[in-house]
């Protein structure tokens, strides 16, 4: 089995994000970036996916600047096989994103495609439920755990309220959550194979993907700062602040 | 500060290390320090990463390459972590694995270094005695050839991560006064005539477990010689550069965090009804300790560059070794100063760093003896 895992190069998580003084965006010079945590997870489930025996080959595809090779990289020391980076300097939305990697699929024919349910940039959500849509594959969101049961994949869906099992025809899409699995480290040995794996190099026009941008920024800004807590000395007092202050009650 | 010197895998190294320890060792490290002991899983974990596989051939289990500069990464980031006890613990295996891969028999290098490697088995060095640790070539413990056997008598003190060990590579007079009469041997912990008792209570690197180790007509193969007889002095000697070059680099780690940790305290901490980090004395402390990293830093990749074109440098490491320590300690003591009452309290990195000042700067090998090692370099 062929399983394709998009990755995204994102600001690492530990980087405290400030928005530029023209309000366009965030501010991306000299900050550090790395997997998205959530594509991490896809990575680790499909290098053990691997090990199990059940796939063959694990293809990871970035869409994004010439930089992005280094987070392919980072997936082929995990353990992946080769690299795909199809390069643009554009912001790329969910739904450009998605026609890309339907291109990428046709061309590759993956019987899998696992990626992060979300990216801790936009936060969009949205790629693995356009793609499955475009191509019109079964589909397995915010999974939480994955087993191959013949020619179906049960998957276990992290929903409001507790855990929701279903089982998908293939070729299926499966976005990874959380709790699907704890990625591993890149191990010294790992990074230097890592170095003689393919990547290739595309553009958005080898996949005749239309993904102009659809959205307008209008304009980003930081959220509101929290205020301190103060502290009630009574019952009564705090009554009326969640009535009149909080206006909760 | 830009590292001219840093590539893609050096940078890839670097992250994965930083990323394993700021998830799996910081948030731990008080409660192991106070525990005195630290999870024996962390040996493999640690071993995993690739860490301690330099110079030595991927049949045993290596790296089959050698990057100082990766070398200075990994210890800058096991620095950083703060957590000292359990470094030293682990990295016990890293100064006795190069005698090992050089000198050992292949039998015994077939069947130690994987186990070492992977973090299955301990390792640990035993050259200091209690008589003395920097006057190695005055070392009393002896070895005497019986047959197809040698005979070790004698005892090893501070031994870090020997209670652990399964393995040792130990260092015995076996033949007159002097350099020129020390041979190194390969001992396994089980041997009958061999024993050990812990160091408790020690100013820091608590988590660590140092050893005594007692060595009673504890007879060993002949075949457990290492490297030629009588010549054990000088692959102590050479063995020791690569320790104090990892060394260098984890004070440098150890003042990045004291720098890191005091900018967080002084930006949050008010006094005089303005935050720590807008008094003057304040700023001009970080300055200079900022100035001091950067200078650990460039020295580092200085050397690093040196001995990657395969030359060992020995005044450069003994002066990079002592330069370090003496800027450690001023760090540390600024940073608590920095911090004051809260960082005179246990649990928090300043306080344990600065407990670990002074075994950066005894442990292998003392600021005076870099200094004197140093200038009779120099040949002067």
């Amino acid at each position: 089995m062929k399983i394709l895992v998009p990755v995204k190069r994102v600001v690492d998580y530990n980087v405290k994000i400030r928005v530029k003084a023209d309000q366009t965006g965030v501010d991306l010079a000299n900050v550090k970036m790395s997997m998205n945590p959530f594509c991490e997870i896809a990575v680790e489930e499909a290098v053990r996916l691997q090990e199990a025996g059940t796939a063959t080959e694990i293809i990871v595809v970035s869409v994004g600047p010439t930089q992005a090779q280094e987070t392919i990289r980072t997936a082929l020391a995990m353990g992946a096989d080769r690299g795909i980076l199809v390069q643009t300097d554009d912001q790329i939305e969910p739904l450009g994103l998605a026609k890309i990697l339907k291109g990428v699929i046709e061309e590759e024919k993956p019987d899998m495609v696992i990626l992060g349910k979300q990216a801790i940039d936009g936060d969009n959500n949205q790629t693995g439920q356009m793609l499955a849509a475009l191509l019109g594959w079964s589909q397995g969101t915010f999974a939480s755990e994955i087993a191959l049961d013949g020619d179906k994949l049960t998957v276990t869906r992290e929903i409001d309220g507790g855990l929701q099992t279903i089982k998908l025809a293939m070729p299926a899409i499966v976005t990874a959550d959380l709790r699907l699995n704890e990625p591993r480290y890149a191990s010294l040995p790992n990074i230097m194979k890592a170095k003689k794996k393919p990547i290739d190099e595309k553009t958005i026009a080898d996949y005749s993907a239309d993904a102009a941008p659809r959205l307008e920024i209008v304009k980003v800004t930081e959220p509101a700062e929290r205020e301190a807590g103060i502290k009630v000395e009574t019952v009564n007092e705090l009554v009326d602040k969640l009535k009149n202050v909080a206006g909760v009650i | 500060m830009i590292n001219p010197f840093e590539n893609e895998q050096r940078r890839a190294f670097k992250d994965s290390i930083a990323k394993f320890l700021e998830a799996e060792v910081w948030p731990h490290v008080d409660a192991w320090d106070e525990a005195g002991a630290y999870p024996h899983e962390m040996n493999e974990k640690i071993c995993a990463l690739g860490v301690f596989g330099f110079d030595i051939p991927e049949e045993y289990g290596g790296l089959g390459f050698d990057d100082a500069h990766m070398r200075k990464a990994s210890g800058v980031e096991m620095g950083r972590s703060s957590a000292g006890g359990l470094m030293a613990s682990v990295g016990s295996r890293s100064i006795m694995l190069k005698p090992l891969t050089e000198l050992a028999n292949d039998e015994i290098r077939q069947r130690v270094l994987p186990e070492l490697l992977s973090g299955r088995k301990g390792g640990a060095l035993g050259i200091t005695e209690p008589g003395g640790g920097s006057d190695v070539a005055n070392m009393k413990t002896t070895a005497r050839k019986d047959g197809d056997e040698w005979v070790l008598n004698g005892q090893k003190m501070f031994i870090t991560g020997g209670m652990q060990a399964s393995y040792f590579v130990i260092g015995a007079r076996t033949g007159g006064d002097g350099m020129g009469g020390i041979s190194l041997f390969f001992v396994e912990a089980d041997t009958p005539g061999f024993s050990r008792t812990p160091i408790e209570r020690k100013m820091g690197w608590w988590a660590s477990d140092t050893a005594t180790l007692y060595f009673d007509e504890c007879r060993i193969p002949a075949a457990n010689l290492m490297g030629e007889e009588h010549k054990g002095f000088y692959a102590i000697m050479n063995n020791f550069n690569n320790e104090r070059f990892w060394m260098a680099a984890q004070m440098l780690g150890m003042s990045m965090r004291l720098f890191d940790e005091c900018v967080a305290y002084a930006t949050d901490r008010q006094t005089f009804n303005k935050p720590l980090i807008k008094h003057q004395v304040i700023r001009h402390k970080l300055a200079d300790m900022s100035a001091k990293i950067d200078a650990m830093d460039a020295y580092l990749n200085q050397v690093a560059e040196i001995i990657n074109t395969g030359d060992t440098p020995v005044a450069e490491i003994s002066k990079l070794k002592f330069f370090c320590s003496t800027n450690l300690e001023w760090i540390a003591s600024e940073a608590m100063q920095i911090f004051g009452g809260a960082g005179y309290l246990r649990g928090n990195a300043v306080e344990r760093i600065y407990r670990e000042v002074k075994v950066q700067a005894i442990g292998g090998g003392s600021q005076e003896i870099m200094r004197d090692l140093t200038v009779k370099q120099m040949g002067l």
